[in-house]
């Protein structure tokens, strides 16, 4: 039960875009077509997927106060937190870097279909945030991390395929010419916000 | 200071504003900007790191070998931040609480990374601060801008302090939409109306 009220709660109510605006700047540059832009957030739900557990563990084992202690008692002292930016980024880089050289090696068909955005999700904020909201929120397992991490996936995935849609049929309407483009995704977005905020507080 | 050097401060303000132009960095510039004070931090915070990263990558320029130069800019990048992370701790606590993750996604900004990538990578350290101070003050503009106007008309307050406490006596209303999410998006479609319209 608690498994699926996060992942309802990450899908709908912390929506990565519609909440928190995480992973804008690619969601603004490809959801120009539905096809490119449900490829794009395949790979983002996959990374997420695959980074947030790993990035539980050097948390919970490696970064935060007391964390240490496993090793030996005399470094249950040490707090490592402040280097969790830098070990989070690189993690997700090399991950990234890993999952591209694995699905070229092991499935060419959804290589090309994933290949162009695999590098981009490196720099894309919803995966960076998806590590920092696990450690905010602190979750008391890795399945917890993990349902989590599928379930923001899943919300960006959702979010980036319907403004994808949206403004496939935009092309044909008309908008004034100063707002064409980014000014009216930009109001689309926040109108389909608004459309969110309805499962504020919906708990299960 | 010759005048390139100057124009590469002024440009980013309008004709090439990093968010309403070039539709980078949005992330943060909305998330932060629904009360004035963290979206000033926050505005500070980017134009720090934007300024530094851009002057210690112009710096390293010719030693970094091409191919492994996005991890090098990331670790210059995430090592500021860091910085800025633990100064906002030490000093003001309260703002670094509330503006919770995004002082972290400052490393995955795409104005610092679009910055260095785009004109650090090539340029002499001076033009390079230069550029980065631009981009970071055309960024702090529009945050501030949108912090302004949110707090303002969503809560009646500025930095906190009430504005509006008289009006309410004669029947006027906090808009608390303001304070929402979708509000930020709606208001920065908006800007980029009006600055789209007044360049044409």
């Amino acid at each position: 039960m608690e498994y699926i009220n996060i992942l309802v709660k990450s899908i709908f109510v912390d929506n990565m875009i519609f909440a928190f605006f995480l992973g804008m700047c690619s969601y603004l540059a490809v959801s120009k077509t539905v096809k490119t832009s449900a490829g794009l957030g395949i790979a983002v739900t996959f990374v997420l997927c695959i980074t947030v557990p790993v990035n539980y563990l050097i948390n919970k084992y490696l970064l935060k106060a007391g964390a240490l202690a496993w090793i030996s008692p005399s470094l249950a002292g040490v707090d490592l937190g402040f280097l969790s930016f830098i070990v989070f980024i690189a993690v997700i880089a090399a991950i990234v870097q890993i999952v591209e050289m694995v699905v070229e090696r092991y499935s060419p068909a959804l290589y090309n279909s994933l290949g162009i955005f695999l590098p981009l999700i490196a720099v894309n904020c919803a995966v960076m945030g998806g590590s920092l909201f696990m450690q905010e929120r602190a979750y008391s397992n890795i399945a917890q991390a993990e349902v989590f991490a599928l379930g923001s996936g899943i919300g960006w995935f959702l979010a980036i395929v319907a403004i994808a849609a949206l403004r496939e049929k935009l092309r044909y309407s008309h908008i004034p010419p100063a707002l064409k483009g980014v000014g009216i995704t930009f109001i689309i977005t926040g109108l389909m916000g608004m459309a969110f905020m309805a499962f504020m507080g919906i708990k299960l | 200071m010759n005048n390139k050097n100057l124009k590469y401060i002024t440009l980013p303000w309008r004709d090439n504003n990093p968010i309403t132009v070039q539709v980078l960095g949005i992330c943060s510039c909305l998330a932060v900007t629904a009360q004035l004070k963290p979206a000033v931090f926050m505005a500070v915070s980017v134009t720090a790191v934007t300024v530094l990263s851009n002057l210690i990558i112009s710096l390293l320029r010719n030693t970094i070998p091409p191919r492994i130069r996005i991890i090098v800019q990331l670790v210059v990048v995430s090592t500021l931040v860091v910085l800025v992370d633990q100064v906002l701790k030490a000093y003001f606590f309260d703002v670094s609480k509330q503006l919770s993750v995004f002082v972290g996604l400052i490393i995955t900004n795409c104005i610092v990374m679009g910055r260095l990538e785009a004109f650090a990578m090539h340029n002499p350290p001076l033009p390079s601060v230069c550029d980065g101070l631009g981009n970071g003050l055309g960024y702090s503009f529009i945050l501030i801008l949108l912090g302004f106007t949110r707090e303002l008309l969503g809560n009646g307050t500025l930095w906190g302090y009430p504005v509006t406490e008289r009006l309410h006596d004669i029947g006027y209303e906090n808009n608390g939409l303001m304070l929402m999410p979708p509000m930020a998006l709606i208001l920065i479609g908006l800007l980029i109306w009006i600055i789209n319209s007044r360049k044409a």
